[in-house]
């Protein structure tokens, strides 16, 4: 930290904000101590200080007082700088400081805390707003993809990165217009238009290998009118319909999850049935023959599928490979 | 902390400084010290920093003036900073994200305010709020309105200081168990909510995911958590392992890679043809049981080998009774 810049940068700010008409750059550097005498040094150190205000947030204007000016001039419009006006309530304060934990550890950590700093300089009565201590949420940020997909969202530039989709063993290179980023589950997606597939896509952050890099300039993604970057998601994650049915033999006293759901539960005592006692006969509805044998396996010896063959040879595949 | 802050992160402090004070008319030094996480002689190092900027044209001056004698902090003269900067792109994308999270919570009882606020800051952030609409946080509420009307139950309980008896289905169990709580707080971690509580069946501080608890009684109890009831460090990770896990290895295929996405492990280890091998820790190895079945040749439990032996055991069970099964 250069105490010489902060104090530069401070007066640059209150120079601009103090004037009506443009400033130029020559003006600037006599009304603002701490700028180098040689012209390409002042020249350099000024733009950094402009992208420098400007990454802050703060809306350098440029413009030219008469058409015929030869230099463009800046100044910072206060009606464009100063944040409105804005009165919280007690319990709207509350509420703020719980806001400002969620991101605790996660990558928009320092700006959740930005904002809540301004809005508490902003009035006095977000003092007496105690956050409240009887919940806790939080919103983790654990892939390392998050913080260049929010960049690349929030500036609507396009992406490339390398994805390993589901049951892949190599990852794939992947160029993408993002449109937004969703938290679903607990694990981040960005949803956007993949420019090699031409088509709407879907990727799990955390599938994501390596960096992601940007491959065009700010502005250059349009997201579509009336995209819902979240039912995009939704729908690429939804569970399908449970429209088949199986019947389970599950043991007394365990099974408790197919219990749970099922459709029927009745003692098996046909004629025939080779466990006999001990056991329930359970039917209940199931979607997704591979995910349905995946959860009827857990159970181990406990659930037998008796209906339909697919399922039962799906189960019987699991153990096999146990075994194998 | 503040010894690694940039320039511009200093100059971010000083523009909010200045209305800070201005807002309040009279603060205190250590007060205001404490809000902008910094100490004393920091503020005071910024105050004087505030204090000694000078602008030479027309003519030399000293746009602000404050003073801070006796602890006390007063900006007689802020000149044209004396409104907070507006908000980032990024400080209100966070914010209204983190609030629209919150709507979903379950359990928070006073959802106006966190909508009144959610209409200020958009107001108050213009053009800066747009973006926050591409980023989207889901809060689980699995099966419907079930989980919601355990957590206005439990929110409820919190609020009156009650005893709650759960009837609870944990990961890994293949049981129902009746236990009462006393409730702590709600906590949405991962895009779930959990209820951290005072267990008197286990003696200790438990956390019960809500999609899991079967069915709520708020008693006519009080809730009496022991003093040494500690909140868990959310930030540190819901669940710990301790020195008494055990340590299991796996070996995962390709397909089976999807189990180091979702379980915490301690180590992850790339292997040949997408292949993985992934340590963790766990007090409770029945679940690791039903994973290794279910993930069949797509995971192996390379140890310990009393595990691996128990999984075996039961493929071999599972597969006897299909052989008992008349055929078709």
């Amino acid at each position: 930290m250069s105490k010489r810049k902060t104090e530069r940068l401070l007066g640059l700010v209150v120079c601009l904000l103090s004037t009506r008409r443009y400033l130029t750059a020559e003006q600037i550097r006599t009304a603002v101590p701490g700028y180098p005498e040689p012209d390409d040094l002042f020249k350099r150190m000024f733009e950094r200080d402009k992208e420098d205000l400007r990454e802050l947030g703060v809306p350098l204007e440029t413009g030219y007082n008469h058409p015929f000016d030869d230099d463009p001039g800046y100044r910072i419009r206060r009606q464009a700088y100063e944040l409105p006006e804005l009165r919280l309530e007690a319990d709207e304060a509350a509420v703020l400081g719980l806001a400002a934990r969620v991101w605790s550890r996660a990558q928009l950590e320092g700006a959740a805390a930005g904002a809540v700093l301004k809005l508490r300089a902003s009035q006095a009565s977000t003092d007496a707003g105690e956050a409240r201590s009887d919940i806790e949420p939080r919103l983790g940020t654990p892939e390392p993809a998050f913080a260049p997909l929010w960049e690349a969202v929030r500036d609507r530039r396009p992406v490339t990165f390398s994805h390993r989709a589901a049951g892949r063993s190599e990852p794939q290179r992947r160029e993408l217009e993002p449109w937004g980023v969703v938290n679903w589950h607990g694990r981040w997606y960005v949803a956007g238009w993949d420019r090699m597939r031409e088509a709407t896509r879907v990727f799990r952050l955390g599938r994501i290998s390596g960096p992601v890099k940007f491959c065009g300039p700010p502005g250059s993604v349009i997201v579509p009118d009336k995209t819902d970057v979240r039912e995009l998601v939704r729908d690429w994650d939804s569970a399908p319909a449970a429209d088949r049915t199986a019947v389970l033999r599950v043991r007394s006293g365990t099974g408790f999850g197919v219990r749970r759901h099922a459709l029927s539960v009745q003692a098996d005592d046909r004629p025939g049935s080779e466990a006999g006692p001990g056991w329930d006969l359970v039917t209940t509805r199931f979607a997704d023959v591979g995910a349905f044998a995946d959860y009827a396996a857990t159970f181990g010896p406990d659930v037998v599928v008796l209906d339909p063959p697919d399922l039962r040879e799906a189960v019987i595949a699991k153990f096999k490979g146990v075994l194998a | 902390m503040s010894t690694s802050v940039t320039s511009t992160e200093r100059l971010q402090r000083l523009l909010a400084l200045v209305p800070y004070v201005v807002s309040r008319k009279v603060v205190g030094l250590a007060e205001t010290a404490a809000a902008f996480g910094v100490s004393e002689r920091e503020l005071v190092d910024d105050l004087n920093l505030l204090w000694c900027v000078e602008l030479r044209a027309p003519d030399p001056y000293c746009p602000i003036d404050l003073s801070y004698e006796g602890g006390e902090i007063v900006v007689s003269q802020a000149e044209s900073i004396g409104r907070p900067l507006r908000l980032a792109v990024d400080e209100a994308s966070a914010l209204l994200v983190a609030l629209r999270m919150l709507t979903e919570v379950p359990g928070l009882e006073d959802r106006s305010a966190t909508s009144r606020l959610i209409a200020k800051l958009e107001a108050a952030a213009g053009e800066a709020a747009a973006v926050s609409a591409q980023v989207a946080v889901q809060v689980d509420m699995p099966d419907g309105g079930g989980a919601e009307g355990v957590a206005a139950q439990i929110g409820a309980a919190l609020a009156a200081g009650r005893r709650v008896h759960l009837r609870y289905c944990g990961r890994g169990q293949d049981e129902a168990t009746e236990r009462d709580v006393d409730p702590m707080r709600i906590l949405v971690v991962e895009g779930r909510p959990y209820l951290e509580g005072w267990c008197l069946r286990a003696e200790g501080v438990r956390l019960f995911r809500l999609d899991r608890v079967l069915a709520l009684e708020v008693l006519d109890v009080p809730a009496s958590a022991p003093a040494e009831a500690e909140h868990r460090d959310v930030d540190q990770g819901l669940f710990r392992p301790s020195d008494d896990d055990v340590r299991v290895e796996l070996e995962l295929s390709a397909h089976g890679r999807w189990v180091a996405e979702y379980y915490p492990c301690e180590s992850v280890t790339d292997l040949e043809d997408g292949r993985l091998r992934a340590v963790l820790r766990t007090p409770d190895t029945g679940w690791v049981r039903r994973l290794a079945l279910r993930l069949g040749e797509d995971g192996r439990v390379i140890s310990p080998p009393s595990l691996a032996a128990e999984i075996r055991d039961a493929a071999t069970a599972a597969l006897a009774n299909y052989a008992k099964l008349p055929a078709g």
